[in-house]
């Protein structure tokens, strides 16, 4: 992986020394000083995982334990019931149909992010490499694309689903959002910024411009791939606003707009708030879970949507 | 988009060592119909435009999935709606029947110009966004740079770790952390249960629809927040009194504003970070060398040198905080005393739940010239201030 990937970003990046340990321009501060510096980040450290401690914490107890001790780190009787009626292991899971949201989603966001990785690679290819007309006007619009706040088009979204009369249906949920302009955008930045040397090399050795970009192209561009797989899957499994607007019955309820439901007012009885705090954890999991594996990744996602504007 | 001059000469070099018998070895690529064979192609000319065999072709096809998509579920959405907005529709019937009744202009007149109910909600929505963007804004940016510095010091142990949870947050989906923060700023929650340790009662935040700056002025006497009076009660612009213009953002806002600074600054930090990667070593020690405080250091080298990205981070900023939404889905609705109402989700809601599809689509739109306008402001602004060096690559 280390080998291949980093082709052609070692390039760039050797100019510079390989020391991990730089020493610092300033001198060190003075031990009080630094003291208190480590202990004022480490407050401000806290202040940013606390919330995520307490979800965790409070999804183990039980409703009044849960409304009387907020911040209590110790469940005073620690239990499973949340998880168990989420999961429907108990009588009690009525209204909350948690696993037909983690089928929906996980359908929606692997199919999405499937789409969304080969259809930018295609685009991207194109608007980098490949010489059509039209293409300059393109890739103005998509450039204007990008620009457009996802949240004016909620609307004018249901309107064109429900004139094709795709609204409520999985196709109305799945095909709008399988092309985003900034991960054409972002692997049309990759490809340009890739050597032509070989490409041309397999042109001259016959090989058509599918089969470039299929064979030659796409294994050298891993690491952007690798990234636009891991915003795209990112993105659909937290998609919220789409399948609000695109759906209505429970049957296509995802773990966003679930949750959103059960939140705001969906369930009777009581706050419940062990079980949404579950619900609300096992809903981070699996973006967690990549973000851990993959933090570079999302990294260089951050930066790319910043150089995108 | 990359210089001409160096693809130029290549596939005339090409079809030079290619030579003839092109057709023969490529067998495993479908040849596109109807385009010249490679015998076509004149030799002697210097390169066409079009260069390949078929590219053309295989352009249109590369980029027919992103065209459909896009036109299917961008261009054409945003056509419909721009007729649907001159209607009365209910989102009953077909809106391009006969049966849609055609108002012309007056969804937009009722937000702007008319007296009445319309306005004063959209009124209350621009005020709520518009506190929402100027507390946002500077806050995350303020939040996000104060950690990048932080996570930038070479000698911190375990800056990795700070990163990793600075950054957490903003990959998280927002209706879940909105389900933690409900929790945690309950009337008699965790963070009113912490603000009682210092001696200090917290306000039952999701319920107190009251303006901080009208409390803040209250309880220095100045102003009677629950009797309003005097000029700023009596004049009104938009259908929305003075005084509700400037009472702040209420309580219930603030909220928001905390969870959206909280989720926000880690992607901020990130750019930061990448900048302040990118000063030049030489500058920051020729600066040692000089002999610099640490608030010099800060001061006078290393803010000028992050002003292009200061400034990308706070256009970025006001352009995302205009589109609050699923955060005032879950933690509020417009309650308290829409107080968190927001032109995203007044569209949405006059739409779904008032079934007045042409308003929704009107504010839709209003809040879409406002977003563009400042992005295109942006692009322009950034242009004029980076001098292309991407261009190179």
């Amino acid at each position: 992986m280390k080998l291949s990937e980093n082709r052609i970003s070692e390039n760039r990046t050797r100019a510079k020394p390989r020391s991990t340990r730089v020493r610092p321009v300033l001198r060190r501060f003075p031990v009080p000083l630094r003291v208190i510096g480590y202990t004022a980040v480490a407050m401000v450290g806290l202040l940013y995982l606390m919330p995520f401690v307490i979800q965790l914490v409070t999804g183990f107890k039980t409703d009044p334990d849960a409304a009387s001790h907020p911040l209590g780190l110790i469940p005073v009787t620690p239990t499973t019931a949340a998880y168990q009626r989420l999961f429907g292991l108990s009588q009690a899971g009525d209204g909350v149909p948690f696993l037909r949201w983690l089928g929906n989603s996980t359908v929606i966001a692997v199919v999405v992010t499937a789409s969304r990785v080969l259809f930018a690679s295609m685009a991207g290819y194109a608007l980098a490499r490949l010489r059509f007309p039209g293409r300059t006007l393109l890739f103005g619009f998509l450039l204007a694309f990008m620009a457009v706040p996802p949240v004016a088009l909620l609307i004018p979204k249901f309107l064109v689903l429900n004139t094709f009369g795709l609204f409520d249906t999985y196709t109305g949920m799945i095909v709008p959002l399988m092309v985003d302009a900034a991960q054409v955008f972002i692997m049309k930045q990759f490809f340009e910024s890739i050597p032509r040397e070989v490409e041309e090399a397999a042109r001259v050795d016959g090989a058509g411009v599918f089969r470039t970009y299929w064979s030659v192209v796409l294994p050298m561009a891993r690491p952007a791939l690798i990234t636009v797989t891991i915003l795209a899957f990112q993105s659909s499994w937290n998609e919220f606003t789409h399948f609000l607007v695109s759906t209505q019955s429970s049957q296509y309820e995802t773990l966003t707009t679930g949750l959103a439901r059960m939140v705001s007012g969906g369930l009777g009885g009581g706050t419940q708030y062990p079980l949404k705090l579950a619900a609300a954890l096992l809903a981070t999991l699996p973006v967690a879970a990549l973000f851990f594996c993959f933090q570079r990744y999302f990294v260089q996602g951050a930066n790319a949507g910043a150089v995108k504007e | 988009m990359f210089p001409r001059t160096t693809s130029h000469p290549r596939p005339a070099a090409r079809s030079r060592a290619g030579g003839g018998p092109r057709t023969a070895d490529s067998p495993g690529t479908p040849d596109a119909p109807g385009e010249p064979g490679p015998a076509a192609a004149p030799r002697a000319k210097p390169a066409p435009r079009v260069g390949r065999r078929g590219e053309g072709i295989w352009g249109w096809l590369f980029v027919s999935p992103m065209v459909t998509i896009l036109g299917l579920f961008m261009v054409l959405p945003i056509l419909m709606a721009l007729w649907v907005s001159l209607l009365n529709w209910d989102g009953q019937s077909n809106p391009f029947s006969t049966d849609a009744q055609f108002v012309g202009l007056d969804n937009y007149r009722d937000l702007l110009t008319r007296d009445g109910l319309d306005r004063t909600l959209f009124a209350t929505s621009l005020r709520n966004n518009l506190y929402y963007v100027l507390l946002t804004v500077p806050l995350q940016t303020g939040v996000a740079l104060t950690l990048a510095l932080i996570v930038n010091q070479k000698l911190l142990r375990g800056r990795g770790a700070l990163r990793t949870a600075f950054f957490f947050p903003s990959v998280t989906s927002s209706i879940a952390v909105s389900t933690v923060f409900l929790f945690l700023f309950q009337g008699s929650g965790a963070v009113n249960t912490a603000l009682s340790w210092i001696g200090v009662k917290g306000p039952n935040w999701f319920n107190d629809p009251r303006g901080v700056l009208s409390l803040l002025l209250g309880g220095l006497g100045i102003v009677d927040p629950d009797d309003p009076s005097g000029a700023l009660a009596g004049h009104s612009f938009l259908g929305l009194s003075w005084f509700e213009w400037l009472s702040g953002p209420s309580v219930a806002m603030c909220t928001i504003i905390l969870l959206a600074v909280w989720t926000t600054s880690g992607t901020f930090m990130l750019i930061f970070l990448a900048a302040l990667q990118d000063i030049p070593r030489e500058l920051e020690e020729s600066a040692a060398i000089e002999g610099v405080s640490r608030f010099q250091m800060l001061r006078y080298v290393i803010l000028p040198a992050l002003r292009p990205v200061l400034f990308l981070v706070l256009t970025l900023g006001l352009i995302a905080t205009w589109q609050v939404f699923d955060q005032v889905y879950v933690m509020g609705q417009g309650a308290p005393g829409n107080t968190t109402l927001t032109p995203a989700f007044l569209s949405y809601a006059s739409a779904f739940d008032n079934a007045d599809f042409g308003q929704g689509m009107a504010i839709a739109f209003i809040l879409l010239a406002l977003i563009l306008t400042m992005t295109v402001l942006q692009r322009f602004l950034l242009r004029e201030r980076t001098p292309r060096p991407r261009r190179t690559r």
